[in-house]
């Protein structure tokens, strides 16, 4: 296992689904049987139609660079190593998520640049979903 | 039934006849309270008539997180206690840097419901006890630990990303940014109380000057944009922003009295009414339409109009919430100053400048004046207040039509937004 350092998530109730399939090298979303929307960041209702429980779909992992930044200051362990990009993602379903472009020079990002999810295992229990340029 | 959208008003009118704020910076022998006393003194020394401690009645105070950067919780009697005003109510109320905007909020509608007439409203920080990293870390716990932490999010990062999107969305450019920052201290260097009261050129000519000094190559800086595009001197923090294009961490505190209106004339011949109150909030920035814009500041600019019966075009100055260069831009925009994409032109003009035709925070801004995050709301309206009555000194706008004031305070990324109109009677 590589040394990690960066700070983890506390994986609570509702949650557990999403990190587990990450362990799992999957990226799950929620799409709500009722209204049909995708929803991120998960939780107990859907936020558009109050349905409890919405169920659980496995996203393709494709999406875009919907913006970026590329950070050099951060004394947070584990991003005190240089710059890294921190970007906001838009998968194909249409959530978006913060994540870090990786696998690739920062000069070269740009926004609406293809990128597709991989994993880098932090634990046992977390492993942590990054975007690297599609291939 | 659909209420969300109904028309609101006050109950009654609220006025404020009395404003103060601390010394902004770092001051190690100094507490959250003992700077909330500081802006209290500053507030009864400079009011029109003198006011009786059992004048007050009510109060709220704005206060991101006592806990984390000074260990001291349930802050509010303390303060109410180091005042002598117990035993009156007083609440704290936590909106992250929008704090006080919300204090405020809260101490209007406790006066137009009737149930009180004279109410303190302010906030207070006390932030240089821990080191920057410990800063950054509390500020960071305003973004959500499941999700964003692990992707190393910090408050620079996520609105280098705004910048990043208008960038690329309109014909924003670096040099915008930093004129921001030029414009602003600018301002500051005029006001005593700033944390940096010194303009760029100053800060450039003092570091060539030690360069001097010390026999080492002097720097070939021209102009303040030569200066701030260098690394060395104005290292990137989160590309496209560099350090100058963040607000400091400041210790710092800012009150207000509000009243009923129809006893204002007891406390000032001068008044100003607070015309407009609006507040929302916004969905974390991953969720939001769009990147160039926060909805909850577009949100509360329109409840705020609305109850003041005004547009945009009547504002005649404003204190926006320049946490970063950007975040002046883009509130330039939201508030409806400019259109999306030309707020960047209106620094280019000169518009926003003192003696523009918007000027935009006269006061220094958070970025020179400091950004003392539960104090800054309260503490924009303190300019303001000042500005309209014609009472702020070497940096009271120039522009002729000062009646209309406008205060735009933004907690955390846009998750709340609270703006205020002032008018002056
Ligand atoms: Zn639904």
């Amino acid at each position: 296992m590589p040394d990690w350092n960066k700070p983890l998530p506390t994986v609570v109730g509702e949650t557990r689904a999403y990190w587990d399939a990450c362990r799992r090298g999957q990226l799950l979303i929620q799409h709500c049987g009722q209204c049909g929307e995708y929803q991120f960041y998960p939780r107990g209702i859907c936020a558009h139609c109050w349905t409890e429980n919405p169920g659980w779909v496995a996203a393709s992992g494709k999406g875009t660079v919907w913006t970026y930044t590329v950070t050099y200051q951060n004394r947070t362990p584990g991003f005190d190593q240089g710059p890294y990009v921190l970007a906001l993602v838009e998968l194909e379903e249409g959530v978006r998520m913060f994540s870090n472009i990786v696998e690739c020079d920062p000069r070269e990002v740009s926004i609406g640049m293809a990128v597709e999810v991989t994993f880098q295992r932090a634990t046992d229990q977390i492993s942590v979903p990054y975007f690297k340029p599609a291939g | 039934m659909a209420t969300a959208t109904r028309k609101r008003r006050l109950g009654r009118q609220v006025a404020i006849v009395g404003a103060g704020l601390s010394q902004f910076g770092a001051f190690p022998d100094k507490d959250s309270r003992d700077l909330f006393v500081e802006a209290f003194q500053d507030m009864i020394q400079t009011m029109d008539q003198p006011i009786d401690i059992d004048d007050i009645e009510c109060a709220y105070v704005g206060n991101y997180s006592s806990d984390l950067f000074e260990t001291q919780g349930h802050t509010a009697p303390i303060v109410a206690d180091w005042l002598g005003m117990t035993p009156i109510p007083i609440t704290r109320i936590e909106n992250a840097c929008a704090s006080s905007g919300s204090a405020l909020r809260e101490g209007a509608m406790a006066i137009a419901s009737g149930m009180y007439d004279v109410v303190l409203v302010g906030g207070m920080e006390k932030m240089t006890n821990l080191p920057t990293e410990g800063v950054t870390d509390v500020l960071a716990s305003a973004a959500d630990g499941l999700y964003e932490v692990p992707a190393g999010l910090t408050f620079p990062g996520i609105f280098g990303a705004i910048a990043k999107a208008h960038m690329d969305r309109y014909e924003t450019s670096l040099d915008h940014l930093l004129k921001v920052g030029i414009k602003n201290h600018n301002n500051g260097a005029l006001n005593p109380k700033a944390q940096f009261n010194v303009t760029i050129r100053d800060l450039m000519e003092r570091r060539m000057a030690r360069a001097e000094q010390r026999g080492q190559p002097v720097p070939e800086w021209q102009t303040e944009l030569d200066f701030l595009n260098d690394d060395r001197a104005n290292p990137w923090i989160a590309w496209p922003l560099r350090l100058y294009d963040c607000a400091p961490i400041t210790d710092g505190a800012s009150c207000i009295l509000l009243v009923a209106a129809d006893i204002a004339h007891n406390f000032t011949d001068r008044p100003v009414s607070l015309a407009g109150i609006g507040q929302a909030s916004g969905k974390p920035l991953h969720d939001a339409d769009e990147l160039t814009s926060l909805s909850a500041a577009k949100e509360a600019s329109r409840q705020a109009y609305e109850m003041a019966g005004i547009t945009a075009d009547d504002v005649d100055l404003a204190e926006v919430h320049d946490c970063f260069t950007i975040a002046e831009i883009v509130a330039s925009e939201d508030l409806g100053f400019f259109a999306p994409g030309e707020g960047p032109r209106a620094v280019d003009e000169g518009r926003t400048a003192l003696d523009g035709d918007r000027p935009i925070n006269t006061s220094g801004g958070l970025k020179s004046k400091g950004h003392p995050v539960g104090a800054s709301g309260v503490g924009q309206v303190v300019e303001i207040y000042h500005q309209l009555r014609g009472e702020a000194g070497e940096r009271q706008a120039k522009k002729s039509k000062l009646e209309v004031g406008l205060t735009h305070n933004v907690g955390g990324t846009g998750g709340t937004c609270v703006v205020n109109v002032l008018r002056r009677e």
